[in-house]
C-alpha cells in the first residue's frame, strides 16, 4: 500500500475545511478505505470535534514530531467506521512547532499503512498552509460562492502551484440552488470559469451539517442526506471512480411532504 | 419589492453576475501582481512612447488588463489620428 496524501486547503477561514476533511475521511472510511485524517492547524485544533473524537485524544502531531509520543500512540480511531484514524493537532502550541520536512517525514512514515492520508490545513498563506501541503500528492481546494471565499481560492490555487504541487482540484461548498436560480448567487459554471480549476464535487447549503458538527457525527454517515451524499460522491471521484454531479434541487421525501408546513 | 420590479424590467443586473463581473477584474489585478497605481504608471509611460512618433487619440484610447484562457493580458487599443510629420519613416 502507497498512501495518497490529499491536502484540503482554502485560504479564507470558515468555508468548511475541516468539515470537508472530516466527511470525505468517514466517506473513504466507508468505503473500504484505510484513511488517517491528520489536523495541521494547530493551536486551532477542530477536527477531532467536528468527528466526534474530542475525548479520545491522549497525544498530538506535536508529542509525536518532538518524540514524546510514537505515531500509532498518537492515533485516534473513529467508533463508527473500521478504518478512520485521526491524528490531532496540538492545542496549546503554534504553526512553528511542526516543520514542512517534518511534516513529510510525517506522511512518508503513514502512507505504507493507509490508503489515504487527508490533511486539514490551517486557513491563510503563511506557515501553516506551508506545512500542509509540504507532503501532498494533490490538494483540494475548498470554497463557498462568496466573493471573498473565490479571491482567496484563486490566491490559493497560484500558491499550490507555485509550490509545484500541480493543478488543485475544486469543492464548491455551501450552494444554495434557490438563490442560484433567480442569479443571486454565483454558479458553479460561475466560479468554475473564474478559477478555471477542475471541479471536483459540489455541496449544497444543508442545515442538516451544522445538526451533525453538533453531534460530532459526520453527516457522511447519512446516505439519505443532500450533502451526505455529496461526500460520498467527491469519496469516489478521489478512488478514480466517475461519478455524475448531484442534482442539488433535489429534496428529500420528508421536505417534499411537509416542506409546504415550513414556508 | 423596488429589486424585484428593477429586474423584472431588465433595469439591474442579478447580483450573481454583478459578484462575477468584480470577481474577474480584481483576480486580473491579483494575479498579475500588479496595482492599480502602476498600472496607472505603466499608460501614462505607453501613452508617452507612442505618441513620441504618433498623434494618438487619448480620448478613444483604452489601456486594461483582461483575463484570457489560462492567462492575464494586456490590452492597448491607441487610436492614432495620423503619422507626426518628421517620424514618419517607418510609420506610414
Amino acid at each position: 500500500m502507497a498512501g495518497e496524501v490529499i491536502t484540503i486547503t482554502s485560504g479564507k477561514g470558515g468555508v468548511g475545511k475541516t468539515t470537508t476533511t472530516a466527511n470525505l475521511g468517514t466517506a473513504l472510511a466507508l468505503l473500504d478505505q484505510k484513511v488517517v485524517v491528520i489536523d495541521a492547524d494547530i493551536g486551532l485544533r477542530n477536527l477531532d470535534l467536528v468527528l466526534g473524537l474530542e475525548n479520545r485524544i491522549v497525544y498530538d502531531i506535536v508529542d509525536v514530531v518532538e518524540g514524546r509520543a510514537r505515531l500509532k500512540q498518537a492515533l485516534v480511531r473513529d467508533k463508527r467506521t473500521t478504518e478512520l484514524y485521526l491524528l490531532p493537532a496540538a492545542q496549546t502550541r503554534d504553526k512553528s512547532a511542526v516543520s514542512p520536512s517534518q511534516m513529510v517525514q510525517l506522511c512518508d512514515a503513514l502512507r505504507p499503512s493507509f490508503d489515504f492520508i487527508l490533511v486539514d490545513s490551517p486557513a491563510g498563506i503563511e506557515q501553516g498552509f506551508q506545512n500542509a501541503i509540504a507532503a501532498a500528492d494533490r490538494v483540494i481546494v475548498v470554497t463557498t460562492p462568496e466573493m471573498s471565499a473565490v479571491r482567496d481560492a484563486d490566491r490559493i490555487i497560484g500558491l499550490t502551484e507555485a509550490a509545484e504541487k500541480g493543478e488543485p482540484s475544486l469543492i464548491l461548498n455551501r450552494v444554495k440552488p434557490d438563490m442560484v436560480r433567480r442569479g443571486e448567487m454565483l454558479s458553479v459554471e460561475d466560479v468554475l470559469e473564474v478559477l478555471a480549476i477542475p471541479l471536483i464535487g459540489v455541496v449544497p447549503d444543508d442545515e442538516a451539517i451544522i445538526v451533525s458538527t453538533n453531534e460530532g457525527m459526520p453527516i457522511a454517515l447519512d446516505g439519505r442526506a443532500l450533502a451526505g451524499r455529496a461526500y460520498r460522491n467527491i469519496a469516489r471521484r478521489l478512488m478514480g471512480q466517475e461519478v455524475p454531479l448531484l442534482d442539488l434541487r433535489e429534496r428529500g421525501l420528508f421536505d417534499r411532504l411537509f416542506g409546504f408546513m415550513r414556508s | 419589492m423596488m429589486d424585484f420590479f428593477d429586474r423584472l424590467l431588465g433595469r439591474k443586473a442579478p447580483s450573481g453576475q454583478v459578484a462575477k463581473d468584480r470577481l474577474q477584474l480584481v483576480l486580473v489585478h491579483d494575479r498579475s501582481g500588479l496595482s492599480p497605481e502602476i498600472i496607472e504608471q505603466m499608460r501614462d509611460e505607453i501613452i508617452a512612447v507612442v505618441s513620441k512618433y504618433v498623434d494618438v487619440n487619448l480620448e478613444e484610447m483604452d489601456i486594461s488588463l483582461s483575463q484570457g484562457k489560462g492567462q492575464s493580458k494586456l490590452i492597448a487599443n491607441i487610436p492614432i489620428r495620423r503619422p507626426r510629420s518628421g517620424a514618419s519613416s517607418g510609420l506610414r
